[in-house]
């Protein structure tokens, strides 16, 4: 497996502010909106974007397939070629993923990657019942039929395995939803406590409420360009720097246990006992990572990247992620986030906007947004963008953004650059 | 031919449950039957009703499922179905007070992960008769097989074994 042929770009980004239910709009006008801010941001014209890929997880909180040339048809962008890309949780960063391989490969010069999820359209329980099918529906459906169940079984071992605490998830709850206090964007910024998200309500022992992101409508958009492209129509264009994704099997049940597969900062013998991934870790995102970081030229991650925007649908696997990403070794997580380095002004800040927890779970949007996120970041623009520069990262070379889904069954890393 | 120049669509007198009006929001109601197979898994389901738990073992390599798969994610051979013991040992749990809504009548409940002796992958499954606070990873369980079986994975369930 190589690098990417040719260079791409991303060269604008637009999000809907993410809510529990917004129906004084469908998925279309959503993306629509965003989709316009992007084009606007970067004076783009319809006639700049080559095609499209489309952006959304299930067919069943509207029950309308092809919903992506809906889209397609409403942003004006028929006839040009668009496909959908579904993945779970982490089909916002395998369509920007594909969107970057349409650039790479040269079929396309631009391409405008857009991801939406409008989930209010059913009760939140039912809604868990949608996102449930996404669990192997012979075996696994019908005896817990519930996601916050494997992860929270996850937790529990991750906690027995390294003797992390409760209360250190709690940690990642409070740093997330109190840095969303800055991002207009986000759909539940909060200032809490430890107590706070100890004494909501229990949703799947040892996971609370507030350890558990929420259903959303939103959607979000990037436009990726080959590098003529990009400098010819946008000033501050950020490089994709590598990407990388990886798979495990569909039921928890099935998870070997066996060895780390090592990153490069990495020695056999930090791991000499550690049965691996077992249901503690995610070897979807050590792989996804690995692959990212040899296109990226990244050896010591936690030296070279200077931002991530990941997947935090629980608190319990932003902490399982860091480990995964190598920014710190495994068992370190949860002191990792405790420690304060993942804060907005720690060693690497992670998920400055929010995460998942505080900014909202549009599944198809999300990967999509995090990539805004990570861009506006790297182009410095935060201010511009969100109002204020309280999330701005100061002077932000490498950024990361990783999208997860089932119970780490696929996971994407992508990393992007500022050139400028 | 003869064309009607009054023609009249009937008037229907169902009535649209309207949760809004600006935007308008109304109910839309689906269900659906499906004819499931559970293809060659099927082994899996009927073994319950002989009190068997049956998962799979590679006949290439040997690595063991706790759960069925006809082949084999190590080395891509066939495997056999191969019986697993009654007996095992918490690896992981959590009692669940919310879920989807098909199983919200059923909450609180308790999910584990099962690890057997000398199999390889685990198995996941429902405990009862051991609340929250009684339920600790290591714990000894056994299966219990419904007398009725609804030919799904909830026909076999773990209980806590006394450890003397």
């Amino acid at each position: 497996m190589g690098k990417l042929s040719r260079n791409v770009y991303m060269i604008s980004g637009g999000v809907t502010k993410f809510t529990k239910s917004s129906p004084d709009m469908d998925f279309r006008l959503r993306v629509k909106k965003a989709f316009d801010y992007a084009m606007n941001d970067a004076n783009l014209e319809l006639k700049d974007i080559d095609g499209s890929v489309a952006s959304y997880f299930s067919d069943h909180f509207q029950r309308q397939l092809m919903s992506g040339v809906m889209v397609q048809d409403y942003l004006g962008l028929t006839p040009k070629p668009s496909r959908r890309v579904e993945g779970g949780g982490a089909t916002g960063g395998l369509s920007f993923q594909a969107g970057v391989e349409e650039i790479a490969s040269g079929r396309m010069d631009t391409c405008a990657v857009y991801g939406f999820e409008s989930m209010s359209h059913v009760n939140t329980w039912k809604g868990n019942e949608f996102i449930a099918l996404a669990s192997d529906t012979n075996f696994d459906y019908p005896v817990g039929g519930f996601y916050t169940g494997y992860y929270a079984m996850m937790a529990a071992r991750y906690l027995h395995e390294f003797g992390a605490t409760v209360e250190q998830l709690a940690q990642v709850s409070v740093k997330n939803h109190n840095n969303a206090l800055s991002n207009p964007y986000a759909q539940s910024p909060m200032n809490l406590t430890i107590q706070d998200v100890r004494n909501s309500p229990m949703v799947s022992y040892p996971l609370t409420r507030l350890d558990v992101c929420a259903m959303s409508d939103g959607a979000a958009v990037a436009i990726l360009a080959d590098e003529k492209k990009a400098f010819e129509l946008c000033d501050n264009p950020v490089l994709v720097k590598g990407i990388g994704s990886g798979t495990d099997t569909m039921r928890l049940s099935d998870r070997p246990f066996g060895k780390v597969p090592l990153l490069p900062h990495e020695k056999e013998s930090d791991y000499k006992n550690l049965k691996y991934p077992g249901v503690h870790s995610f070897r979807a995102g050590r792989t996804a990572a690995a692959e990212a970081y040899r296109n990226a030229g990244i050896t010591n991650p936690l030296e070279e990247i200077d931002v991530v925007e990941l997947h935090d649908a629980y608190t319990s696997s932003e902490i399982q992620t860091y480990e995964d990403l190598g920014l710190c070794k495994y068992g370190e997580g949860a002191n990792f986030v405790s420690e304060g380095k993942a804060d907005l002004k720690g060693k690497v800040p992670v998920n400055p906007s929010g995460g998942l927890l505080a900014c909202g779970h549009p599944v198809g949007a999300t990967g999509i947004m995090q990539a805004v996120f990570v861009f506006w970041q790297l182009q410095r623009s935060i201010k511009k963008h969100f109002g204020n520069d309280k999330l701005q990262i100061s002077n932000p070379k490498r950024g990361l953004l990783h999208s997860h889904a089932g119970t780490g069954t696929y996971v994407t890393v992508s990393i992007m650059e500022a050139v400028k | 031919m003869t064309i009607d120049y009054n023609a009249k669509m009937p008037e229907k007198q169902d009535v649209t449950e309207v949760y809004n009006v600006d935007p308008l929001i109304v109910k839309s109601h689906y269900e659906i039957d499906y004819i499931h197979s559970y293809a060659q898994d099927s082994e899996f389901f009927r073994a319950i009703g002989k009190k068997k738990l049956m998962g799979s073992k590679c006949k290439k390599c040997s690595y063991t499922y706790a759960t069925p798969r006809s082949h084999c994610m190590m080395c891509g051979a066939e495997t056999e179905w191969y019986e697993l013991p009654n007996e095992g040992r918490i690896h992981t749990f959590t009692t669940c007070y919310f879920g989807g809504e098909a199983f919200l009548k059923e909450t609180p409940f308790n999910l584990v992960m099962v690890e057997f002796e000398g199999v390889d992958s685990l198995f996941m499954s429902r405990l009862i008769g051991a609340e929250l606070e009684d339920i600790k990873i290591g714990m000894k369980v056994k299966a219990k097989f419904k007398r009725n079986l609804e030919f799904s994975p909830t026909d076999v369930y773990f209980v806590p074994v006394e450890e003397k």
